[in-house]
């Protein structure tokens, strides 16, 4: 790296302290000027989202190549924790293209959510509690993406955690709302002991919790280190192995793959921006991150690598047959976001290291980009109809298109992009992941292949059955009350603009050469266009669209004739695979049965057993006391004069 | 001669002593105690200690047991018995007093005590006095001084709790 | 020396003596009139250890003379208090006056 083309990048950290600012000031003032805190954390996001741009032209245009590789620059360090002289634990901020790609899109789609939000969540009681939770989220979110460290990522992880779980309770006096919460924390913490269980493994294998020492340290197949790492075998499977898969499985957590995707359907009892900015653009889409941060670690290790293709692949299926038969808009959003992101791990999956092996690579991480422009988009084209609706059920909806315009314009878009249609960002990066895939693995490609066709019939099926079908308001057959006119504008301008601004993007980030600026090894290549894997994959979302049409178009009673045709399996399907009532089946039968209620029974019994045996003797030892105080002086004296007697002779016979 | 005093003087503390606790009639205790009072003062005469046993007399008799006789007079109908009390009570207590004294008995006979070399100081009042009084080496203005301020607030206090409140 | 291991012996059992009336009796003034006997042998150690061990010093004769005077003091308190509860109770036995517990 030549110090000509070094840039000084340490306001990178006023994107990290503007948030953290912003949610102790709402927090902790937020009570007394209501309307002000909304501003503040939009202005904050988008002085941050400024800064985010400019450190991206800044970091690619202006910094550039230094010796064909886009340089790793530490913007920030500094030792928090030192164990040893080798493993400690620092705190700063690295740039690299995927974090400057993520500050770009955890800012963007921030901001968005914050102004939507004004709109949105206006009137609310906790107006600032939002606020104030909506900025931490975003401070612990970008704090993850610019890590230098597994343990700094792991700290911010889990603030992570928290502020999502905050922002899915919101509504805490909503049963539903705090069971989701719940239900997100523990199964995400419960994936979280394997990503710490990962972590101490790999660094105590590789003696270091940094990224770039890890990185360092495991490329070389030949270093003691990584033979040492390699060697150390548990239950037949290396210990890096075991830590990558650990690690996998932290991330599965957070990112909702097969078999921990449970939580994030229920997670849509959040606000719908904080659906928009939680569980479609950023947080779900961590645990990629951290498969993309560790890559090249994971490129060596062939089993791990093949565990993400697969958990990828299936989980993109499955959520993608699940999102046929919801109704609940937000969920058949969520199953949607849980298949993309599904595409995306095994884009990673698939992807090779090196130069334009790296397809997959490059082709995840644009996915990655696209899709939290696109998603967030559909979240809060959601948001706008489910304000204007008030209801979820996608039954109560229909027609909306002459009422909502805009919201039906982008959300058309949207629903575009995400079904593969050209020229829109999805169109552009899926293609690129299924040429990925096909150039390495068929079976994944043509997993791949049915799951672009299902994502577009399960898209157009919502953005039809909301938008057409059925005339709204719906007068008869229903059962929904329509409130009369209480709406008459589709949304307020803050909730229009954002979903403009998305839309925009949406149309144009295809464009951007992704793979010369993102790509395994950081080497640019030109991704070549494929015209025949294109129009396969294209042929696939238009089967999916013109089905969708051609059933929810009008209504009509031929989706209940295939849904009864398909009997159980579309029932199991609607019931998402039974696999909620598994993990109920499992907890409650089996651990509840046979950990939990022996250990409750032995807490009962045996614990609180000796506290009560020893309150009872103190009990019994204080009443048999109290008869010496009886108020008889003559007894006192007596008492005294004893103890007089005993102390004299104690001290003169014994001391 | 002396020690025939001595004797006389011991043998009526003791026995005036055991009276005063274990007599029936409170009146008739008083007067023991005042007797055994007098006794002590004249074994600070037979220690020619005369000051201390003018003290003796003038606080003690004149003043401490005559306070008692007369609270006697207020709260009594003199002549009553006293209420015995019970035979075991005052075996035991006699049992433990005993062996009380006995220890302390041992402990005194057994001590080597050291006699100061110094030549005897008088003691007559007026060396007392200055004594008292003098804020110099050996002087004890200072405790002179905290016991008056006590004796004011005894004085004080003991008023205040005698008198009569208003029935609440 | 052997004369004044005697007065301290007499003046021990002038203590117990005292506090054999102490722990036996149950009237306030009885018991008031044994601790004024436990003071006097107090005193008379005072006194006497003055007398044979430290004749030069007026250090045991001071002693007993505020020892005297805090009896004094003590006395009247006592007697204030005693005169106290006969009002308040009626009597002066310390049976009878139970209420100071717990």
């Amino acid at each position: 790296m030549t110090k000509t083309k070094m840039n000084n990048y340490s306001y990178i950290s006023f994107v990290l302290i503007i948030p953290l600012m912003v949610f102790l000031i709402t927090g902790l003032f937020g009570k007394k000027l209501p309307a002000l805190s909304g501003i503040l954390g939009t202005v904050g996001m988008l002085i941050a989202a400024c800064l985010s741009y400019f450190a991206a032209y800044n970091y690619f245009m202006v910094g550039g190549r230094v010796d064909g590789l886009y340089p790793t620059v530490i913007a920030f360090k500094q030792t928090w924790l030192q164990f040893s002289p080798s493993l400690t634990i620092d705190i700063g901020i690295m740039l690299d293209p995927i974090s400057v790609m993520m500050l770009v899109v955890v800012t963007t789609v921030s901001f968005m959510v914050h102004l939507y939000s004004i709109g949105y969540m206006h009137g609310e009681e906790r107006y600032s509690t939002y606020y104030a939770f909506l900025s931490l989220f975003s401070f612990s979110m970008l704090g993850l993406v610019i890590s230098t460290n597994i343990f700094q990522m792991y700290m911010f992880w889990e603030l992570v955690g928290v502020s999502s779980f905050l922002l899915v309770g919101f509504y805490y006096n909503k049963p539903s709302a705090v069971a989701a919460a719940k239900k997100a924390f523990i199964v995400t913490r419960f994936a979280d002991l394997g990503f710490l269980a990962g972590i101490l493994i790999l660094s105590f294998y590789s003696e270091s919790l940094d990224f770039q020492t890890i990185i360092h340290r495991m490329m070389d197949s030949n270093s003691p280190i990584f033979m040492n790492a390699n060697a150390a075998s548990f239950m037949g499977v290396s210990a890096l192995t075991w830590a990558l898969c650990l690690i996998f499985i932290g991330g599965a957590g957070k990112s909702a793959m097969f078999p921990l995707h449970i939580w994030l359907p229920d997670a849509m009892e959040g606000p719908t921006p904080v659906s928009a900015l939680i569980h479609a653009a950023t947080m779900v889409v961590a645990g990629v991150f951290l498969v993309a941060r560790l890559f090249p670690v994971y490129m060596q290790i062939p089993a791990a690598h093949d565990l993400v293709m697969y958990v990828g692949a299936f989980s993109a299926f499955f959520a993608a047959v699940i999102a046929c038969t919801q109704t609940d808009i937000k969920r058949v959003l969520a199953y949607s976001t849980m298949s993309q992101i599904g595409y995306m791990m095994f884009a990673l999956g698939v992807s090779g290291y090196w130069g334009h092996g790296g397809l997959g690579f490059s082709a995840s991480m644009f996915h990655l980009f696209t899709h939290a422009m696109f998603k967030a988009l559909l979240f809060l084209g959601a948001g706008a109809v489910i304000h204007y609706v008030h209801s979820n059920e996608m039954g109560d909806m229909g027609g909306l298109r002459k009422k909502m315009p805009v919201t039906n314009a982008v959300f058309l878009i949207a629903c575009l992009a995400i079904s593969g249609v050209p020229p829109l960002s999805g169109f552009f990066s899926k293609e690129e992941i299924l040429t990925a895939a096909f150039e390495n693995n068929k079976i994944i490609y043509a997993v791949g292949l049915v799951t672009a066709c299902l994502t577009a019939f399960y898209m157009f099926r919502l953005y039809l059955t909301i938008f057409w079908n059925k005339p709204f308001p719906l007068s008869e057959g229903g059962g929904h009350e329509v409130p009369g006119d209480v709406h008459h504008s589709e949304a307020p301008m803050t909730m229009k603009l954002p979903l403009l601004i998305l839309a925009i993007a949406t149309l144009v980030a295809g464009f951007i050469p992704f793979s010369m600026y993102v790509s395994a090894d950081g080497t640019a290549f030109e991704s070549e266009f494929h015209i025949i894997p294109a129009l396969v994959a294209v042929t696939a979302g238009l089967i999916g669209i013109f089905t969708a049409v051609f059933l929810y178009a009008k209504k009509n009673d031929k989706p209940e004739m295939i849904s009864a045709a398909l009997g159980g399996l579309y029932r199991s399907a609607y019931r998402k695979f039974y696999v909620d009532e598994l993990y109920l089946f499992i907890t409650k039968k089996i651990i509840f049965n046979f950990i939990s209620t022996p250990a409750a029974w032995i807490d009962k019994n045996v614990v609180d057993g000796m506290m009560n045996l020893i309150a009872d003797v103190t009990g019994n030892l204080s009443e048999s006391a109290k008869t010496l105080q009886s108020g008889k002086i003559s007894s006192y004296v007596m008492w005294f004069f004893a103890a007089a007697i005993v102390l004299s002779m104690m001290i003169v016979y014994v001391f | 001669m002396s020690n025939f005093f001595l004797y006389l003087i011991s043998i009526m503390i003791l026995v005036f002593g055991a009276l005063t606790v274990t007599s029936h009639k409170i009146f008739r205790a008083a007067i023991y105690l005042l007797f055994t009072l007098i006794n002590v003062a004249a074994l600070y005469f037979y220690l020619q200690y005369e000051f201390i046993a003018a003290v003796q007399i003038v606080v003690y008799v004149g003043g401490i047991v005559v306070l008692i006789i007369f609270s006697l007079f207020l709260t009594h109908r003199v002549g009553f018995d006293l209420p015995e009390p019970s035979k075991l009570k005052m075996f035991f207590t006699f049992l433990s007093v005993l062996f009380a004294f006995m220890f302390c008995y041992s402990l005194v006979l057994g001590n080597e005590f050291e006699q100061s070399s110094s030549v005897a100081s008088s003691v007559s009042i007026n060396s007392i006095g200055r004594a008292m009084l003098n804020y110099g080496q050996g002087g004890f203005v200072l405790p002179f001084e905290v016991v008056s301020i006590l004796l004011l607030a005894a004085l004080v206090g003991s008023i205040a709790i005698a008198f009569k409140t208003k029935k609440t | 020396m052997t004369e004044m291991k005697f007065i301290l012996s007499i003046s021990f059992a002038l203590f117990f003596i005292g506090a054999y009336g102490f722990l036996t009796r149950r009237n306030m003034i009885t018991m008031l009139m044994a601790v004024e006997l436990m003071l006097n042998a107090v005193n008379i150690n005072f006194v006497v250890f003055n007398k044979y061990l430290f004749a030069d010093k007026m250090d045991g004769l001071f002693f007993s003379i505020f020892i005297t005077t805090i009896a004094a003091a003590e006395a009247a308190v006592a007697i204030a208090i005693i005169i106290n509860l006969y009002r308040k109770f009626k009597s002066i036995d310390e049976d009878d006056i139970d209420t100071l517990r717990w």
